[in-house]
């Protein structure tokens, strides 16, 4: 799950790291009010989560209250388009204002898992506010890299070399260690799966400031962070994912023409994969779960049928403990409730097996049964060609 | 000859009273494990189902003798209950759970290295050696025993592949679902080398997704060490960029963890890549046919020799 910019500097200010003063506005004038109180000049920033805000003019320098009303009136509603938005774009309902900073030197500072490891890794680099995946591909040298103990966390010796490898002195290195310290606590203690300041700033007058913040969290974890699952925005998912998410569905958009619907993720990114081999495209992967229960494959219909570019829908199910007549029964239901007419190739695997695929065929809906992945995958990629 | 689990494994349930840890203990039961009961806290010294239950997994170590932990609790207790099994010796812990938070994993991960347990999972099938022991969740009919060692990262997909070396009669000694989150107990390349040393194992099936370094490592692992053929798949050939494909740890992100690198990689330690996963089954077939022949350029199957 991931947050906004702002309520990442909240929960980074409560666990001690220093970020600029700030406030969140919804209208123009709200932002002025807040250019107001914060003095001299400010920084308004589109919150949408996404990175690259900056070159799709998100992010405006204002030199008094007036110039940042102006700023949120160019920002607010627009539809900011960059490389990590939908094509469509997000658009923007808030903005951040903050106080402007007197940048002596930009630095980046992360921390996430690696999985290769099986613990964390802060990661800082003096290359900061550049694109970090840049850094590491052509200078990897300038990557420093410290690896905590799993059970005792990061030592004060590791945050110290990573001050030290930053090039920080005197106060901003006592700072920086501190910050970085503080980076970890907030990391481990919210569940992150990334933490991340780029840039990381130095002022002009001495201060270490996260000058920007992205906290992203793992999902298994949020069970404990009731606070976190409280910040979650609604206008940044698609109205399917918030669907699939509701009934346990793991559901991912794609732009292709045949919709996918199976249980297991492995199984689901397989039969995406033989779909575009048999020369059609995924319109989605959708994970059903193991089990494919009634109440979920309504839903995943439910799903699959509002998605307006899918011509035909692929199911592929290997049942195992699962009875095919109890899942044929489902289907039945299932597209009989939602008067689908798109054509629904059938693949399953199971006990009963025969009697599910009999149960399809005799239906009357625009079922077709498949013998294996294969034939399945041929089938539903013709019929999706020919309902174009 | 298979690797990990046999008839004579003793088997104990943690979560036996649950809804899912009843269902499985009684299928792995008739399916023949020698399932000895399970644990419950607060349960100790009643009979559920038939099985003993014991308060502590120490208990039932203590009663019964315990080869493997099989875990069922959900995910908040999970990593708890790995670490009390091996605290008590188990030597091989399953963990089924699906969802355990990362940062738990990384703290059993650091438990696990001072103890003599093996850790299978979290969020996996588990394993089985076919007509002998089933300690998990898979189908048992779809198998047979045999020759061919399968490892995954997946359950349905794994099912599937079974499924395929089934119908064209070629059995399995021992498929073990490794999971699919990023941080786990066992990796490919353990099983890889116990598959390699198991001489009821003549060839191995592997099958991987996107994300992480793990199909990376398993090739440079196969270079240097395995000698029996090996065929790959890579599941999520058509995934898109940052976005979490239903595992915790199938993502690709930074451009990293791709399906292509990952079957480049293999294809360069001289494992058959299967592109289409309806051809897994047919291509170790195949690859069995030949023999030794796999090292040769020409055993890539089903597709172009490189790239995707």
């Amino acid at each position: 799950m991931r947050i906004h910019e702002y309520q990442a500097k909240t929960i980074l200010r409560e666990f001690g790291v220093p970020v600029p003063r700030g406030e969140i506005a919804q209208t123009p004038g709200a932002a002025r009010a807040v250019a107001e109180r914060l003095g001299g000049r400010v920084v308004v920033k589109a919150q949408v989560h996404a990175g690259g805000r900056g070159k799709a003019g998100g992010v405006k320098l204002a030199d008094d209250p007036a110039g940042a009303e102006a700023a949120a009136l160019q920002i607010l509603g627009l539809r900011l388009k960059t490389p990590q938005t939908p094509p469509a774009g997000i658009t923007v309902l808030r903005v951040l204002v903050e106080e402007a900073s007197t940048v002596a030197t930009e630095l980046y500072l992360s921390i996430t898992l690696d999985r290769a490891r099986g613990t964390h890794v802060v990661m800082a680099s003096p290359a900061g506010g550049m694109d970090i995946e840049e850094v590491a591909a052509t200078h990897p040298d300038r990557i420093l890299r410290e690896w905590t103990d799993p059970a005792l966390g990061l030592q004060a010796f590791q945050a110290r070399a990573l001050a030290f490898g930053l090039g920080l002195s005197g106060d901003a290195f006592k700072a920086g260690t501190a910050l970085i310290q503080a980076l970890f606590r907030a990391y481990l203690a919210t569940d992150c799966s990334l933490a991340e300041v780029n840039p990381l700033v130095v002022t002009r007058d001495g201060q270490v400031l996260a000058l920007d913040a992205k906290l992203a969290f793992d999902d298994n974890a949020l069970y404990r962070h009731p606070e976190i699952v409280a910040l979650r925005d609604l206008n940044e998912e698609t109205p399917l994912d918030v669907e699939a998410s509701k009934f346990g569905l793991n559901y991912v958009k794609l732009d292709g023409t045949v919709g996918c619907m199976v249980n297991g993720a492995g199984l689901a990114m397989a039969t995406m994969d033989i779909v575009k081999l048999a020369g059609g495209e995924p319109a989605n992967f959708l994970d059903v779960g193991g089990g494919a229960s009634p109440a979920q494959i309504e839903q995943a219909f439910r799903i699959l049928s509002s998605d307006p570019s899918a011509r035909a829908v692929f199911i592929n199910v290997f049942g195992g403990i699962l009875r095919c007549d109890r899942l044929a029964a489902g289907l039945i239901a299932a597209v009989r409730t939602l008067g689908l007419e798109m054509p629904i190739v059938v693949r399953m695997e199971g006990t009963n097996v025969e009697l599910g695929r009999r149960m399809l065929d005799e239906s009357g809906l625009n079922f077709t049964s498949a013998a294996d992945m294969g034939d399945g995958a041929r089938k539903a990629v013709a019929l999706a060609g020919a309902a174009r | 000859m298979s690797i990990l689990v046999d008839r004579s494994t003793r088997v104990l349930v943690q979560g036996i009273t649950g809804k899912e840890g009843t269902f499985h203990a009684l299928r792995c039961k008739e399916y023949g494990t020698r399932v000895v009961g399970g644990v419950t806290p607060g349960k100790g010294g009643t009979v559920h189902e038939g099985f003993p239950v014991w308060n502590t997994v120490e208990a039932a170590v203590r009663a019964e003798g315990v080869d493997c932990a099989l875990i069922f609790v959900p995910p908040p207790a999970a990593a708890d209950a790995i670490m009390e099994a091996a605290h008590a010796d188990v030597p091989l812990v399953v963990c089924i759970t699906e969802g355990v938070p990362v940062a738990d994993m990384v703290r059993v991960r650091a438990f696990l290295d001072r103890t003599r347990s093996r850790l299978i999972g979290p969020n996996c099938p588990g394993l089985i050696t076919p007509g002998q022991a089933k300690i998990g969740i898979m189908p048992g009919h779809i198998h047979l025993a045999g020759s061919i060692g399968v490892v995954s990262r997946s359950g349905t997909l794994t099912y599937e592949v079974v499924h395929q070396l089934t119908q064209r009669g070629l059995g399995q000694s021992t498929c073990v679902g490794i999971g699919g989150d990023p941080v786990n107990g066992t990796t490919f390349v353990d099983v890889l080398r116990l598959f390699q040393d198991d001489s009821g194992t003549a060839a191995i099936m592997l099958i991987g997704e996107i994300g992480g370094t793990a199909e990376e490592e398993a090739a440079a692992f196969v270079r240097a060490y395995v000698r029996k053929p090996v065929v790959g798949f890579v599941c999520g050939q058509t995934a898109p960029p940052g976005r979490r494909m239903g595992h915790a740890g199938a993502i690709i992100s930074g451009g990293k963890g791709t399906a292509a690198e990952k079957m480049r990689a293999m294809e360069g330690a001289g494992i058959t890549i299967v592109r289409s996963p309806a051809d897994m089954g047919a291509t170790v077939a195949r690859v069995l046919g030949r023999g030794r022949e796999r090292l040769m350029p020409s055993s890539v199957i089903g597709g172009e020799s490189q790239g995707a």
